[in-house]
């Protein structure tokens, strides 16, 4: 197969944000994943959150793993730079491009089989070091580019196409990114725009590990009847505790919102999430409590979704290592090398 | 108490000799030794301390073997002059390993039978134990003030100089100045009984010299971590691994000193020890492909590891250092004894058709300057550089070079396009080789809103990085990637050649750490009167001067530290060379490789090679 440049017709009449983009500028090549794959919704949500927010396109830097899902950052943000890198280790190619450059929006997408299954332990670990990102697996419970093997998200008792049953027990990543410490936390559906878009758009605007589990079937291999992760049913499981509006910071609320219904979040960059609660008692600042929630709920079939954690000033990797304001790979000799008066002192030192 | 046996006469030789210390890890005696050793440099008298020590924290055996050498020589010689045996557990094989006529030092406190000794060896006995127990009464004073205390009797043994000792002692204990007056004071005590109770001098000498110059004592880790401060890295990530973490300790510990802005107190440089290695090279790769100099630091196992993103690295071209301080393999083999063993598996590393570019150091100083260099080779040539240690380099102490660098240099960022340069309508294709060196163009991530940016990728792409399956650009990628490697030739350091004085058909090659033995060896093989060029081989791909050298002469030895003859498969592989023409000597028993190694398998060859047939008249 071969690249397919998407046709630019000039249309006068798009919208423009803020920046004077129209949406075609935070598109990608045509995607070439199955008609109705989830995954191409959740790209098309990640377009819309960049054209919303005003992103400038080539300040994102996508960096994905392998699998259909990794393949995506190819239909999306065309004039950004991307890494399709290789199976599970997105996470560490992401950290240390972070490391680099701490100016650009890192963006890094994964699958349940690159992040679940090979690379688990490069997942937990980037969210244990709080590396400033969106991180989003698209979970679709199989493997879908070699064909439709379990995941390790494939729930316990559910179906293959092929009508083998999976025994093992499935792993649930916004309850290990819960543990591991990331300060931002969401789960959606592929199929909920509505929802999925301004967790996407609170997540880039959060500055710290930001994970995002969205269920994302797989119409090829596990959209059938007996599987937990097809369109019909997590819809009907859907257990959302809460609906995002995403404001940012210029924007002041508008919207009246019933007193008590609604909580507003501020974050670090002055944006402001005003959050319409669902579930009533749900805390949105108490880790063990969201873990509490969802285990509750996962213990009766019901998939939580919404954005289900956030921290009020998280720190980042960068503010941890104490690096310097500007990104490192701007730093040359100059500012890099001590030259020969320390390299005198230090062969003194050696005598 | 001489030696018994008349036929040994005892060792006398000033300034070159061989000192062995048997001790028990984790007692403390690491830090006598190597004072020990430091002594006889400040006295200018050239030293090459080798530290040889199990993979355990307390309780095993450890030898510190100095080697002594006005002449010069720093390789391991082979064989103990003078050994101080202070661990009961190797006694019988610490006597059996002295030269016939050398000397044991040992702790006579508990007295042994005198079989247990030779008789054509010196025995000298000091009760140190005794004489610990006797002035100090808490255990670890006894234990540490024991070391200080035979390198007292030994100032009066050899015949050295104590105030050199006193005054490194006063160094050491800089800031903790409580230590210093009861180590003097310990190695005193020492001393002054081997002066009162023992024969001094005995016949091994050291005089002060002026044989040491300008020189520096370092070792080869701490080296290269220098090299790559001074090299402009600024994103480091690592897993601990033996022979190769005091590399990234040694980088944070000069990081903190070079690289902290001095009014924010903020860091120019990222460390990560990462989960594995797997990502501590995708942390590196990361950086890389983001413009920031970036580096890893492990050995044979961790390579292995990072095969897969080692191939990605090459394929997307991807600029990458990694440092590997080699050790004894395969697995984990001998984890703390040294080797040349990683030569093909960094060189092929990961699927596919894949080559890289190595750098071989000989020493601490060629470690920093490899180390630096090796930056700007991975910007220009935007792929993997290996930086090829071993555990003798990386973790000894070696009298080298002092370091330098021209402040007037920049670095060579390699082909970078601007946003200027995109602006102004510049044809960009991430893989199109607009030059003719093989080596494309790239941007950073973030360059330019609208122009420049492309996708990176495993996979096969056009010369505009457009992703494509098609065989005719994969092909033409690929013999892209092999022009670039036939650039890279000419742009890493060249083979060092040193001819005999003169012309003969048979010629030797080595490299790394063998240099010092080789030095010494090629002295030992002309004085059996036959002569032999050499080349040090100092970088892969090689320079085409290496296929001329081997054409040049009926025979070419090459010294390796392995068991598979690596580089010589390397050699034979890269420069299509008739594998008879290359004669491996190997040596891999997992201690360095000496001189009377070489002298002999090499001299020995050539022995049979020149001798001449015998008339038989009847
Ligand atoms: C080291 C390695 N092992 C195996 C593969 C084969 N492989 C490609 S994609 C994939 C699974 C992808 O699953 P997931 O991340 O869930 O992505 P999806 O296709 O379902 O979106 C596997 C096993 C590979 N590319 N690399
Ligand atoms: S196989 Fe499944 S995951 Fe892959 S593109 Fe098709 S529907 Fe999507
Ligand atoms: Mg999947």
């Amino acid at each position: 197969m071969t690249y397919l440049a998407k046709p630019k017709f000039h249309h006068p009449n798009l919208p423009k944000n803020a920046l004077g983009y129209t949406h075609r500028d935070y598109e990608g090549t045509v995607s070439t994943l199955c008609a109705g794959c989830g995954h191409d919704s959740i790209t098309a949500a990640i377009i819309q959150a960049c054209f919303e927010l005003s992103i400038e396109p080539h300040r994102v830097a996508k960096i994905s793993g392998i699998g259909c899902s990794s393949k995506t950052p190819t239909y999306f943000l065309g004039n950004s730079h991307g890494f399709n890198s290789v199976h599970g280790r997105m996470p560490s190619v992401l950290t240390g491009a972070n490391l680099a450059n701490r100016d650009l929006i890192y963006l890094g997408v994964s699958g349940d089989g690159d992040s679940a299954s090979i690379g688990l332990g490069q997942f937990a670990h980037c969210l244990r070091r709080g590396v400033n990102m969106v991180y989003i697996v698209e979970n679709n419970g199989v493997y879908g580019l070699t064909k439709g093997q379990f995941s390790a998200t494939a729930d316990r008792g559910s179906k293959s196409k092929r009508g083998m049953m999976n025994t093992d027990n499935s792993i649930d990543l916004v309850a290990m990114a819960l543990q591991l410490g990331a300060s931002f936390v969401a789960r959606s559906f592929s199929g909920d725009k509505q929802q999925l878009v301004p967790i996407i758009k609170a997540a880039i605007a959060h500055k710290g590990a930001a994970f995002i589990d969205v269920i994302s079937p797989c119409v090829a291999f596990n959209n059938h009847a007996g599987s937990t992760k097809s369109f019909d049913f997590v819809r009907e499981h859907n257990e959302a505790v809460n609906r995002l509006d995403f404001m940012a910071s210029r924007m002041p609320i508008e919207v009246q919102y019933e007193p008590g219904s609604v909580e507003i979040v501020e974050q670090h960059d002055g944006s402001r999430l005003a959050l319409r609660k669902l579930a009533a008692d749900y805390e949105l600042h108490d880790r063990g409590a969201a873990l509490g929630f969802l285990q509750h709920h996962a213990a009766k079939g019901q998939i939580v979704t919404g954005l289900l954690y956030v921290e009020k000033d998280p720190e980042d990797l960068h503010a941890h290592l104490r690096t310097v304001d500007v990104p490192l790979n701007t730093l040359n000799a100059p500012e890099l090398c001590p030259g020969q008066s320390a390299l005198d002192r230090i062969n003194a030192s050696l005598r | 108490m001489p030696p018994a046996n008349s036929s040994a006469t005892p060792i006398s030789r000033v300034n070159d000799f061989v000192v062995r210390f048997a001790n028990v890890n984790g007692s403390g005696s690491a830090s006598a030794n190597e004072m020990f050793a430091r002594a006889v440099m400040r006295m200018g008298v050239p030293v090459s301390p080798r530290n040889i020590f199990p993979s355990n924290i307390q309780g095993l055996p450890t030898w510190y073997e100095v080697r002594v050498s006005e002449a010069g020589y720093l390789g391991a010689r082979g064989g103990t002059d003078l050994m101080v045996a202070m661990n009961p557990q190797t006694f019988d094989k610490d006597i059996a390993g002295i030269e016939p006529g050398g000397y044991l030092f040992y702790d006579s406190t508990k007295p042994y039978p005198a079989s247990k000794f030779r008789d054509d060896i010196t025995v000298i006995g000091m009760p140190l134990t005794a004489i610990c127990n006797r002035e100090y009464s808490d255990p670890r004073q006894r234990q540490l003030f024991k070391n200080i205390m035979y390198i007292g009797a030994l100032t009066a043994l050899i015949d050295m100089d104590v105030a050199v000792v006193e005054k490194l002692i006063g160094e050491q204990y800089k800031g903790k100045d409580k230590l210093i007056a009861p180590n003097i004071k310990a190695l005193h005590i020492g001393r002054d009984y081997a002066i009162l109770n023992l024969q001094c001098p005995i016949g091994l000498k050291l005089r002060q010299a002026d044989k040491v110059g300008d020189r520096i004592f370092v070792d080869g880790n701490s080296a290269s971590a220098l090299g790559a401060v001074y090299g402009g890295a600024s994103v480091c990530a690592w897993y601990p691994i033996t022979p190769s973490s005091s590399l990234a300790d040694a980088f944070t510990r000069h990081c903190a000193r070079l690289r902290v802005d001095a009014e924010t107190g903020k860091a120019r440089y990222a460390i990560i020890q990462a989960e594995d290695e797997l990502a501590s090279i995708g942390m590196v790769i990361g950086a890389g492909w983001n413009g920031a100099r970036s580096f890893t630091a492990t050995s044979g196992p961790g390579i292995s590891l990072m095969q897969e993103f080692i191939g990605l690295a090459y394929f997307a071209e991807i600029p990458a250092v990694l440092f590997d301080v080699q050790r004894a393999g395969p697995s984990t083999g001998m984890p703390t004894r040294t080797q040349q063993c990683d030569i093909i598996s960094c060189a092929y590393a990961s699927h596919g058709d894949t080559k890289h570019v190595l750098l071989f150091p000989e020493d601490p100083t060629e470690c920093f300057e490899f180390g630096a260099l090796a930056f700007d080779l991975a910007d220009r040539l935007q792929t993997p550089i290996f930086v090829l240690l071993d555990l003798d380099i990386g973790m000894n102490t070696h009298l080298s070079r002092p370091f330098a660098w021209d402040d007037a240099k920049v670095y060579d960022r390699g082909k970078v396009m601007t946003a200027e340069e995109l602006e102004a309508g510049r044809d960009f294709g991430r893989y199109l080789d607009v030059d003719g060196d093989g080596i494309p163009y790239r941007t950073y991530p973030g360059t330019h809103p609208t122009k420049g940016s492309y996708f990176t990728r495993g996979t096969s792409r056009d010369r505009y990085a457009r992703y494509t399956e098609e065989g005719a650009p994969y092909v033409d990628n690929m013999q892209r990637l092999v022009r670039k490697f036939d650039t890279a030739k000419d742009l890493v350091p060249r083979p060092l050649i040193a001819n005999a004085d003169k012309p003969t058909k048979y010629g030797v090659i080595y490299y790394g750490s063998t240099a010092p033995a080789m030095d010494e060896a090629i002295g030992m093989i002309e004085a059996k009167g036959h002569a032999l060029d050499r080349m040090r081989i100092r970088a892969f791909p090689f320079h085409s001067s290496v296929a001329s050298f081997v054409a040049d002469h009926d025979f070419v030895f090459v010294v390796e530290q392995n068991r598979d003859a690596q580089l010589r498969s390397l050699i034979v592989n890269e420069c299509g060379i008739d594998p008879v023409r290359l004669v491996p000597v190997l040596h891999y028993d997992g201690t360095p490789i000496t001189a009377r190694f070489i002298a002999k398998a090499i001299g020995e060859h050539l022995d049979q090679l020149t001798v001449k047939p015998v008339k038989v008249t009847s």
